[in-house]
């Protein structure tokens, strides 16, 4: 097996005294493509939220290991900084933020963390050329305030691409494909495709299985009322959109 | 309530840099108003009769003035009784008469604040007035605007070498009758800063005071004049700061501009005096008169401002648009932190035809400071086809903070239209964590929203003090979120 980049072990959390995850194992290792599916109000968001570091969530039970590092013992920055990325259901919209200084803001803290140097306005304009080739971007997305004003498919691939410049060792993809129409799921998941390395991993989570025709998962877990009640290859993904949430929820 | 709350509320610890005192011998007059604290003060002024009975018509009219309540603040009722209305440093000779002599303790506290005023390390392309409590202590590049006629100089000596101009324009927007501390000041006022541009000069540097208050319990009223003759053109900044003291400071100021046809003065702001602790103790007063007559034809005047700084801060600086086609124009960002409480925002009065007006104000409560926005826009039967748009924008950081919006507006002909637009957010936890997400702290994230909220009034302001005031909204909102 691969070397492990994420081990969650037994996790459990809530909100506001609700518990939503009920014991989630899950390990993920370099080079890997999960995919977490289930029907609304599985758990699947409050996960990708717990490992994000978001307020608001208490941790009841269990641990995660993230590359060594008890993972929910770092401030939310810091987990970014150690190469976690989040694309958001829901990106926010941060008015008069320029997208381009926003990014390169980004960037910056985390070479400073990885002790690198920073990088100055033409370097990073330079990287962010070469980024946008990959992602087949329009260039004006970057002129514009972060989020403001853009499409809910702008927003999605406003946020591959950051994650494009950031490199992550680690991307969570929060139901990116909500609110997409085919066209922009197709650029989207190219993107994230392109981004996949030996050493980086990805975890998608994901509501309809259509994405995953795109996006292709070594493994597929199934979440149920905070429980990952099934894992399985490409296939179980297929046969869930086959049968449905139902089907499972009869063999459990 | 959630963790994100409180680490937004805790977000505003941090220590005023500009607190220290500067030891110096100092000459005041002993605390108190009366007629004879009047007579003293233009007697050390060497001042010509005129102006000694204008000060006291001002005085025996402000006795006669209730002090006014209406304002969004609050605070102690002030003993006018307590305050020294004169401090200036003690001259080595009579009076200072190049750089060279005034007190190297003060050259060296203006280049603690970063106003270097000796010829070496002087601004580029930036003329300074620096005043210290009242008098002004030096002012820079003097001869090179001369040349072009351009008169750049402490008020104290435009009353001695221009007085014909004094006489003429001061209290001709801001008459001594007009309000309460208007009133004050014109009684006690003791420098400031006095500029005139004349007829299709362009001035070709910026111009700035530099205000520090430093002695205790004493008052700052400094009156600023600056006029522009036909087709004139400049462009202003004030900048200010104070130690640190328990006590509070009154700071009441008169600033009055005049432009031509054809002129125009842009007028910028960066106020940091001192806000006071963070349980509201100290801090200055800064209850301020500021006010632009557009009195010639396609004149137009901008007022920009950057509020941080005081305890409170309770000024409007306003436009009369009495020449036709003439443009008046407000940009404010106004910060409360900690206790502070702002009323602040213009007036807009249109009197000639085609005039227009554009307001923007941006409004940041954090702490348990109070922000009110309050302005009138006033067009007049005169005023045909007249334009106002206005926009008041307030942003809350945490949960005891306030943000107030009073807009006045009175339309006297059906020619013209008022366009108003207001909005208010909360800097959301969701944009924070979004900007944690991607590895920014929170207190960047708290910096970044908040430029972003302030930029269009930033981009108003000089290039070299755009910088300065989005480093100061940094400092002054430290410690709202942590």
């Amino acid at each position: 097996m691969s070397k492990p980049i994420l081990e969650i072990k037994n996790l459990s959390a809530g909100v506001e005294g609700k518990q939503i995850l009920k014991g989630v194992s899950l390990t993920i290792g370099e080079g890997e493509v999960h995919a977490v599916m289930g029907p609304n109000g599985s758990g699947k968001s409050t996960l990708a939220a717990v490992l994000a570091g978001r307020d608001g969530y208490d941790v009841t039970g269990g641990s995660v290991n993230y590359l060594g590092h008890d993972l929910l013992d770092l401030d939310p920055e810091e987990r970014a900084r150690e190469g976690l990325f989040l694309a958001f259901q829901y990106p926010v919209e941060i008015p008069g933020v320029n997208s381009t200084y926003f990014l390169k803001a980004a960037l910056n803290e985390i070479r400073k963390h990885k002790c690198e140097s920073e990088l100055d306005a033409m370097e990073f304009l330079t990287l962010v050329k070469e980024k946008m080739k990959l992602m087949e971007l329009k260039d004006d997305l970057l002129k514009r305030s972060v989020n403001e004003g853009f499409s809910g498919g702008e927003k999605k691939r406003a946020e591959i691409f950051q994650m494009a410049v950031l490199e992550p060792k680690l991307a969570i993809l929060d139901e990116t494909d909500s609110g997409l129409d085919i066209d922009a799921l197709k650029v989207v998941s190219s993107g994230v495709n392109k981004l996949k390395t030996k050493h980086n991993a990805q975890l998608v989570i994901t509501h309809y299985q259509r994405l995953l025709n795109y996006i292709v998962p070594d493994f597929v877990h199934v979440l149920v009322d905070g429980r990952i009640v099934k894992s399985g290859d490409k296939n179980l993904a297929l046969e869930l959109e086959a049968q449905g949430y139902d089907w499972i929820l009869k063999h459990v | 309530m959630s963790t994100a709350t409180e680490t937004i509320e805790s977000l505003v610890k941090q220590e005023y840099k500009y607190g220290f005192v500067t030891d110096v011998e100092s000459e005041s007059a002993p605390p108190g108003l009366s007629e004879d604290t009047i007579r003293l003060i233009s007697l050390k002024k060497k001042e010509p009769a005129w102006l000694t009975d204008w000060r006291l018509k001002a005085y025996r009219h402000w006795l006669t003035m209730p002090e006014p309540t209406w304002q969004f603040v609050k605070y102690p009722k002030i003993d006018f009784q307590d305050i020294t209305y004169f401090s200036q440093p003690k001259p080595k000779s009579d009076a200072p008469k190049s750089l060279d002599e005034v007190d190297p303790k003060l050259l060296e506290t203006y280049e603690k604040l970063g106003i270097p005023l000796r010829e070496r390390g002087r601004l580029a392309g930036v003329a300074v007035d620096a005043v210290f409590d009242s008098v002004s202590v030096g002012t820079t590049y003097r001869e090179q605007l001369a040349e072009k006629g351009i008169i750049f100089c402490s008020f104290s000596e435009a009353v001695q070498e221009h007085p014909d101009l004094v006489k003429k324009y001061l209290g001709s927007v801001v008459p001594h009758t007009d309000n309460y501390y208007a009133a004050l000041n014109s009684a006690v006022f003791t420098d400031g800063s006095f500029c005139y541009i004349p007829k299709g000069v362009r001035c070709p540097m910026e111009l700035s005071t530099y205000f520090r208050i430093n002695a205790a319990k004493s008052g700052q009223f400094e009156r600023t004049l600056i006029i522009a003759d036909d087709g004139a053109q400049v462009s202003y900044l004030e900048g200010c700061t104070a130690p640190m003291r328990d006590e509070n400071q009154l700071h009441a100021a008169v600033v009055e501009l005049i432009t031509h046809d054809n002129a125009e003065i842009k007028y910028s702001t960066v106020q940091n005096w001192y806000p006071g602790d963070e349980n509201g103790k100290g801090g200055i007063y800064n209850f301020v008169t500021k006010r632009g007559l557009c009195k010639g034809k396609n004149s137009r005047i901008t007022w920009t401002q950057v509020e941080t700084g005081s305890a409170i801060t309770w000024k409007y600086p306003s436009c009369i648009l009495l020449g036709d086609n003439s443009k008046g124009e407000f940009y404010s960002v106004a910060v409360v932190n900690n206790m502070q409480q702002a009323d602040t925002g213009t007036k807009m009065v249109h009197i000639g035809k085609n005039t227009k007006s554009t307001i923007v104000s941006k409004g940041i409560s954090a702490g348990r400071g109070q922000n009110s926005y309050r302005g009138l826009v006033k067009i007049q039967k005169s005023a045909t086809n007249s334009r106002n748009f206005s926009q008041c924008d307030s942003m809350l950081i945490g949960t005891k903070c306030g943000a107030h919006t009073f807009p006045y507006i009175e339309v006297k002909n059906t020619s013209s239209s008022v366009e108003h637009e207001a909005s208010t957010s909360k800097i959301g936890e969701d944009q924070i964590f979004y900007c944690n997400q991607r590895g920014l702290s929170t207190q960047d994230a708290v910096n970044m929203i908040v430029n972003g909220f302030c930029k269009e009034v930033f981009k108003e302001l000089p290039m070299e003090f755009a910088v300065e005031a989005q480093k100061l909204l940094g400092v002054s909102l430290e410690g709202s979120v942590g």
